[in-house]
């Protein structure tokens, strides 16, 4: 049951007050083996299949650091123009739940690996500065199916069921300074964060940043204050943030929220709240009578990390080329016009653009598939771009077919939709379906020539020279080959025909 | 030798603690408990005073840094032999109570 | 037959070796004495004849073919019930863990194994290794086999008296603020904590992870060094373990000789607290000690009165973390709450902690707690890490003039069962000798030093010697166990009373 929550409208909410954001990302990192064991990390495992001592937390067990791990992190924060630490260690965060082994998360508190870094990230076209706190190594938690309640979800649950195969699986947490002067934008900059934060990941490489997966995960911090010179107000921290769209609209709310209290004279109570995709809102937290006291202190089973300087060096020679700059240079390569290439960013879609891209397919015909008719689909279905069945490769794979005169546009999104709705590859789509045009000239000829005999004064009209009128003998055409005709080839059989 | 001279740590404090320890402490214990664990801190409480802000923390006698393992998958344990031990199982899953979550 | 079991360890494993006697006869042999005696002594926990006998059969099989796996192939050890040991269960002498069956070997346990040592079994300690006197197991203390109304030491008091009872050649203790130490000096045996990071501590059901090392539980200093040498080494597992080979160890023993060695008395650990007769043994030692051409000089460790301050400031607040994984979610007992309906998963957890954990550990979680809790992390906790510098420096001051320091063992003899259960404070004393060490990470044997007038029990002395420098507490430990054997006409032990059957 959720309160009715009174909300200001946004615009109101942003005349009168100036908000404040905090974003705090966990990225699970794509190593082979957990943080600190050597088990596997790939998804999808029989439960309790990919553990051991260590990441079950039995009796006796001890932590052993995972080198590729610590070599993503300083990655990460180099990418993210942070100081390395010259040297850090691990720390225990204590606090009992059933989903953490140990009782404690073996992570970092007072000695990040990276810190005091900043980032420039795209919003709508203009360049917008966030500044980076931290970003610092800790373990992933198990998994809990909550068993009995109507929801699924904790409450009500009667139990719960554990799976640890995720439990030790590296994680690397970025935390923002806060983020200041973003006025009524304060969500659409939050999302290009979230979105400007996994091309650089996965230009990295270090994950595969699928929010819908669990491999990025972010936490919205939000407080408003009366105008720009004022000290901070008390922020919410809202949690289950699991795509862009659910960041952009969870600042809208929370600001909504927030400046209802506030106008209505009330505080601002200083919670973790949750956010329902469903509906829309965030709901508070279980209300705890304390602050949780994490009796953080240096974890005695692991020895400091000293990354070497030249080490350190070497890595950041190896950087793949800055956001900026990549899109710079793809831009130039794809010859896209300035207001294209903001459509295809903002969009989340650069990633899924460059990779079909890579594929094969012609820049623009990419641009076109994802940012037209797959951005339709993907709201049509409610999901984020990436959460569609369709890979880069296939997609390019559509357009080569287009490119082969085998489909034409309107063949090939049904091919599109073939593929999205499970039926196989493109090819099996074009073979189990007939999709393919007819290319075979004495059959289109054959078509041509009974459009011709149906419609003579259409066809007298073109022997006369009114080549325009010749579309509605490609119509003709096109209806008894179902559209499975190269219409620019039918348009030349008829002219040479009526010529 | 003052009696209690030094920190002090009352009941109230000694409950926080075992709740934050989750334990189910007695009355009994809880009566018991503070003035022993008072006598204990006072016989350490020499320790906040000996060493200067200069000395730094030692927390391993052998200086070792950089100890990390290669990316490697290594054989861990069975579902059968990761569940042997549980209390109870369902699923091949760990069947815990129900967890009084972090939503309302 | 029953002589087989006072042999040593390696007169156990020459005559193995010989054909006079086998693996199997000699592991029956103390599985027998065991049977005898045990009852009294309650030194055991768990014992694995059938394992045992079974991994003697492959021993005296590898003998045969010429092929032994160790110096010690074939010769039986017991194994202090902190370790874990595949298909044994391994309870910590505590009731929340039960006939908990790890899935998994201690890297001790593997090397003993592959080193051909059946393992007899299990042995008692107090409650997840905190105490010293083994009074604190739940499953009942343990006797010391010199008078079985006193104390064996502890926490290690099962491994201890189990090797004093002849019950086993050879024992596995572990050693976090003297648990190996105090019951090999209350017990007239040796037992040695090797250098912090030299012996594996993966599968160590760890207690304090910056104080805990594994080591050896003996009745002759020769026997120490071939059980270390087995044991002791990197292991990859542990993060913590020493990148570096043990020196050599039973080559220490074999050379050992005192001309030339420079030994430091120090100051601080003797005196006032300590027993007149422990003192008295202690004294008449390093005069034997200075007479066989060492160079003795009193150095003075002005801070290792704040031992015993530091040690119970982090090692409790390292355990109140280590022992939070023990919450009846995924092994080990599980207590449901009285009069609760449908308990939650945190009610669970709080009554089996209660009902699970003995009076001691949970002293020592809360002490431990409130230790690192926010506002008090820097007086306490911070400030205890501070005072192991300062320790370590005195340590390194005083290893720049002598090779190795010695003080008594344990303040003192063997206490009577019950007699210091109410002071935890009194307890805690017993270990004030052997603390530096562990604070410091050094390394430390106890080695008999004779019997105390008064009581006629044993006490102990105690060789420190540098970090990774091992080999030094084997090359004067074995010089001053021959010296007072000597004037002994034999090992102290021959002087216990006889332990036969029931008391």
């Amino acid at each position: 049951m959720t309160l009715t929550t009174e909300l200001m409208p946004f615009e109101e909410a942003m005349a009168r007050f100036d908000p404040v954001l905090g974003l705090e990302v966990h990225v699970e990192l794509n190593t082979a083996s957990k943080m600190f064991c050597g088990c596997p990390t790939a998804f999808g495992a029989e439960p309790n299949t990919q553990v051991c001592p260590v990441c079950l937390g039995l009796p006796g067990a001890l932590p052993v650091v995972n080198g590729a791990a610590v070599e993503a992190a300083v990655r990460i924060g180099l990418a993210l123009n942070c100081q390395i630490a010259p040297w850090c260690r691990f720390a225990r965060k204590n606090y009992f739940y059933p989903d953490m082994p140990k009782n404690f998360q073996t992570s970092q508190y007072d000695e990040p690996i990276a810190f005091d870094g900043w980032t420039e990230v795209d919003v709508d076209g203009e360049p917008f500065r966030v500044e980076i706190e931290r970003a610092h190594m800790e373990e992933d938690t198990g998994k809990s199916l909550h068993v009995g309640g109507s929801t699924g979800r904790i409450h009500g649950a009667d139990y719960s069921l554990l799976d640890y195969n995720r439990a030790g699986v590296p994680l690397i947490e970025i935390v923002t300074k806060p983020i200041e002067g973003t006025g009524a934008r304060a969500p659409q900059v939050a999302r290009a964060y979230v979105a400007h934060l996994r091309e650089l990941l996965l230009s990295l490489g270090v994950s595969d940043v699928r929010m819908e997966q669990g491999s990025l995960r972010c936490d919205v911090n939000l407080s408003l204050r009366p105008d720009p010179g004022a000290p901070f107000g008390t922020r919410s921290e809202t949690k289950n943030v699991n795509s862009l769209r659910s960041v952009e609209r969870a600042v809208r709310f929370e600001v909504s929220r927030q400046a209802a209290v506030l106008a209505a004279d009330g505080h601002v109570v200083q919670e973790t709240r949750h956010w329902h995709e469903d509906t829309g809102e965030t709901t508070p937290g279980r209300s705890k009578e304390q602050a949780e006291d994490y009796r953080y202190f240096p974890e005695p089973d692991l020895v400091p990390i000293a990354p070497p300087r030249e080490w350190v060096e070497e890595l950041r020679a190896g950087l793949p080329e800055p956001p900026r700059e990549h899109r710079a240079r793809l831009q130039a390569q794809w010859g896209l016009s300035d207001l294209d290439m903001r459509d295809v960013v903002g969009a989340g879609a650069l990633p899924l653009v460059e990779q079909t891209v890579d594929a094969g397919a012609p820049p623009q015909a990419a641009k076109k598939w994802w940012l037209s008719e797959l951005a339709r689909r993907a709201n049509e279905r409610g999901v984020e771009l990436t959460e569609l069945p369709i890979t880069p490769a296939q997609v390019a794979e559509v357009q080569a077919l287009v490119d082969a005169g085998r489909v034409n546009d309107k063949l090939a999104r049904q091919v599109i939709e073939g593929v999205l709705a499970g039926e196989g590859t493109p090819e099996e789509v074009v073979s189990a379906r007939g999709l393919e045009v007819v290319s075979d000239d004495s059959a289109l000829g054959a078509a041509v020539d009974r459009a011709i005999e149906a419609n003579p004064d259409v066809a007298q009209k073109i022997r006369d020279g009114k080549v325009a009128a010749a579309g509605a003998l490609i119509g003709a055409v096109m209806k008894e080959m179902r559209g499975q005709a190269d219409a620019a080839r039918v348009r030349e059989l008829i002219i040479d025909r009526l010529s | 030798m003052a009696e209690h001279a030094a920190p002090a740590i009352t009941r109230e404090e000694v409950a926080h603690l075992a709740h934050l320890a989750r334990i189910d402490l007695t009355d009994a214990e809880l009566d018991h408990l503070a003035p022993q664990l008072a006598v204990i801190l006072e016989s350490v409480a020499s320790v906040s005073k000996v060493a200067a802000d200069d000395i730094p923390p030692t927390s391993h006698a052998v200086p070792l840094t950089n100890v990390f393992r290669p990316d490697e998958v290594q054989p861990g344990l069975t579902a059968e032999e990761a569940l042997a031990g549980a209390p109870e199982a369902e699923e091949q899953r760990f069947r815990v109570p129900r967890i009084l979550g972090e939503e309302a | 037959m029953a002589e087989l079991i006072q042999r040593s360890a390696l007169e156990l494993a020459d005559a193995i070796a010989r054909g006079e006697t086998t693996s199997v006869e000699v592991t029956q042999a103390h599985l027998d004495r065991i049977a005898a005696v045990d009852e009294a002594v309650h030194a055991f926990l768990h014992v694995d004849a059938d394992g045992a006998l079974r991994a003697a059969r492959e021993a005296d099989e590898r003998r045969s073919a010429g092929q032994p796996a160790s110096a010690l192939d074939g010769v039986p050890v017991a194994v202090k019930d902190v370790l874990a040991t595949k298909g044994m269960p391994t309870t910590c002498g505590s009731r929340i863990l039960q006939g908990w069956m790890p899935p998994y070997d201690a890297t001790v346990v593997a090397r003993l194994r592959a080193a051909g040592l059946p393992i007899l079994g299990k042995t008692n300690m107090d409650e997840f290794a905190m105490g010293s006197s083994t009074e604190h197991s739940a499953y009942g203390p343990t006797h010391n086999p010199w008078d079985l109304e006193r104390i064996p030491g502890g926490s290690g008091g099962g491994s201890s008296a189990a090797v004093a009872a002849y019950e086993a050649p050879l024992a596995i203790g572990t050693d976090t603020g003297g648990s190996i130490r105090q019951p090999a000096a209350v017990t007239g045996t040796i037992g040695v904590k090797p250098t912090y990071g030299g012996v594996s501590r993966y599968g160590l059901v760890a207690l304090a992870s910056s104080l805990d090392q594994a080591g050896p539980c003996t009745r002759t200093v020769a026997d120490a060094a071939a059980l270390h040498e087995i044991i002791g080494g990197h292991d990859p597992r542990d993060s913590t373990s020493i990148d570096r080979p043990l020196p050599a160890l039973r080559e220490a023993v074999a050379n050992a000789d005192l001309s030339g060695v420079r030994v430091g008395v120090v100051k601080e650990l003797g005196g006032e607290g300590y027993q007149t007769g422990v003192r008295a043994r202690f004294d008449e030692a390093v005069k034997l000690v200075t007479d066989a051409g060492a160079e003795v000089v009193e150095v003075s460790c002005p801070h290792f009165e704040y031992g015993l301050g530091a040690y119970y400031l982090i090692l409790p607040s390292e355990a109140s973390s280590n022992l939070a994984k023990f919450d009846a979610m995924r092994y080990g007992l599980r207590v449901l709450p009285d009069d609760v309906d449908s308990p939650s998963a945190e009610q669970v957890m709080t009554a089996t902690r209660e009902a699970g954990f003995g009076d001691e550990v949970k002293r020592r979680i809360i002490l431990g707690t409130y230790a690192l809790s926010s506002g008090y992390y820097d007086a306490y906790y911070g400030q205890a890490q501070k005072v192991r510098t300062l320790i370590s420096r005195d340590f390194e001051t005083a290893f720049a003039q002598v090779d190795v320091l010695v003080s008594p063992t344990a303040p003192t003899t063997a206490f009577r069962i019950g007699e210091k259960l109410d002071d935890p404070l009194a307890m805690y004393l017993n270990d004030i000798a052997t603390i530096p060490a562990n604070l410091a990470g050094v390394p430390g044997i106890s080695v008999p030093s004779g019997l105390a007038d008064e009581d006629g029990l044993p006490a102990g002395l105690q060789v420190l010697a540098p970090a990774t420098a091992d080999d030094r507490l084997y090359r004067v430990g074995a010089v001053v166990e021959s010296l007072l054997e000597a004037q002994w006409g034999g090992p102290l032990l021959a002087q216990a009373p006889e332990l036969g059957g029931r008391r």
